[in-house]
């Protein structure tokens, strides 16, 4: 069995004519918390649905558990999913469904267990996220945080081998994303799990991960430890981790000359 | 490859088009797999789809029953022909009228509520948490709404007669005083089973498919913001009534060939 749960090589992804990511190589341990940072419209998301095989790329391949995504059958593809658990940037929880359905439907979808059996995991799960008490409410009827809270609960109810977390901490207050943060720590060593983060939170990812990519013009401009990130000296590296405003990333979307588009 | 000859682009999109819905419609097929649960979500959509429309259908069937009813003794009395009404009101509406009206009562009502939930469904991310659940969105969304549709709206065109035939005859003896013998004579001896009675069930049928189909296609594949949803209901309706009203002359020549 590989080291590497997920390995990704010389990847290139476009849309029609435009390339998002160009020859990325990235491998993620198992076991491990992986974050992916970059600036936003990077093409983080785009790693996430290539790792799912929601998208195909170009050329280069993506492997999960040595298995190769991109040339996968649907009924493969669907087969691996049932082994990945994804938490979406707003949860997507199903509204037409109570907290306690939406965390059951992938234990109703994907097994046969018995009705007291499925409440019981159901519960556990929502314990695990503090959620027990809001079994019976509806998804309007939560907070932006509690939301994420269900949704992960219900990403993680099959015990998944391999998480995926897009944006987890977006929009939440400080409360919300330390909750998230450590709920991501705990569920990934608790369930010996493997989670890759898609994130542009740097110092939350800084504490977090074990390693982490950096992506931006479109390939990875940098990798390593949170220590060695930090030591690095690439300008690009540098101007994500300090949130500098203008830089390799510049401030203004390209362009004609101000002066003929204000003065004619 | 070459660009396609600038004369053949507008043909290009519809074309496009054309292909995604046979596609779509043999996916549908495909997952229409009827198992317990799929079965439960079926009954469910029958509930919010059909049960949920009877209102809208029964009122509108009772007062067009009437109208109609109206407008033909006004028009026979010239004739000294009122004797019909009752004839023309119950042929009027088993061929026609019934499903027909139906059909574009349902897409405004049921069908409008399909694309803009499904469309919602895709905007908020739920039918991709699905696929990333190992769930197929077209077997658990779309194919109970869809065939939910297709049983709703013959059973909606049979109610809508019923209660059309109803508020005729509520006019016809009650009001302009026709005797309930001659009424109800006329109609029985004027309407046959298999050419009018099953005419008005095939088409319910046939739009039954057409308007679910708008419905799911326009909501499953719309631009996944506001706009798009807004403009996906908009299509249903319009694109429904189109379609319904192009089947009608089709089925109607197709039966009436001989």
């Amino acid at each position: 069995m590989s080291e590497d749960l997920i390995k990704l090589t010389n990847l290139t992804f476009s849309w029609g004519e435009k390339v998002i990511l160009s020859d990325i190589n990235l491998s993620v341990r198992r076991g491990s918390v992986v974050a992916i940072m970059g600036p936003s419209g990077v093409g983080k998301t785009t790693v996430l649905r290539l790792i799912t095989g929601q998208l195909i790329p170009v050329t280069g391949t993506v492997e999960v558990d040595g298995k190769c995504v991109s040339s996968m059958s649907h009924k493969n593809l669907y087969k691996m999913r049932r082994n990945i658990g994804v938490l979406l940037q707003n949860g997507a929880l199903f509204t037409d469904l109570d907290v306690f359905e939406n965390v059951a439907v992938p234990v109703r979808e994907h097994t046969n267990l018995p009705e007291a059996l499925i409440r019981r995991l159901v519960l556990i799960k929502l314990q695990a996220v503090g959620l027990r008490g809001a079994v019976e409410l509806m998804p309007s009827e939560l907070s932006g945080g509690m939301a994420r809270r269900v949704a992960l609960a219900r990403a993680s109810v099959l015990d998944p081998a391999l998480m995926l977390y897009d944006e987890p901490l977006a929009g939440l207050d400080p409360i919300g994303a330390s909750t998230i943060l450590r709920l991501i720590r705990d569920t990934n060593d608790a369930m010996e799990m493997t989670s890759v983060v898609i994130t542009h939170s740097v110092e939350d990812m800084m504490e977090l991960a074990d390693y982490a990519y950096i992506i931006a013009s479109k390939g990875i401009v940098g990798q390593g430890t949170p220590a060695e990130l930090r030591q690095n000296t690439d300008p690009r590296i540098l101007q994500f981790l300090n949130g500098e405003i203008d830089g390799p990333v510049p401030f203004h979307y390209p362009a004609t000359n101000i002066h003929s588009d204000l003065l004619g | 490859m070459t660009a396609p000859n600038s004369t053949m682009q507008p043909l290009l999109k519809p074309l496009a088009m054309l292909g995604r819905s046979l596609l779509f419609f043999v996916q549908i097929l495909g997952s229409s797999k009827l198992g317990l649960r799929q079965l439960r979500a079926i009954l469910d959509q029958l509930y919010f789809i059909g049960a949920r429309s009877l209102v809208i259908i029964m009122i509108c069937g009772f007062f067009v029953g009437m109208v109609l009813t109206l407008q033909s003794y006004v028009e026979l009395s010239k004739f000294g022909a009122t004797d019909s009404v009752g004839a023309v009101l119950a042929l009027s509406l088993f061929r026609e009228l019934g499903p027909v009206l139906t059909a574009l009562l349902f897409s405004g009502r049921a069908g409008t509520s399909i694309a803009a939930e499904i469309g919602l469904m895709k905007a908020t991310e739920q039918l991709s948490a699905m696929e990333l659940m190992a769930i197929d969105p077209v077997q658990r969304v779309v194919v109970p709404r869809f065939i939910a549709g297709v049983i709703s709206l013959p059973l909606l065109a049979i109610l809508f007669n019923l209660l059309a035939l109803a508020g005729g005859a509520t006019y016809a003896l009650y009001i302009m005083g026709i005797d309930s013998g001659v009424f109800w004579g006329n109609m029985v001896a004027s309407v046959e089973f298999q050419s009018d009675f099953m005419m008005s069930f095939w088409k319910s049928v046939a739009f039954g498919v057409i308007t679910s189909f708008i419905a799911v296609f326009s909501g499953y594949f719309t631009t996944p913001t506001g706009d798009g949803i807004g403009r996906a209901t908009t299509q249903t309706v319009v694109v429904s009534a189109v379609a319904v009203l192009i089947v009608d002359f089709l089925i109607t020549a197709l039966m009436t060939w001989n």
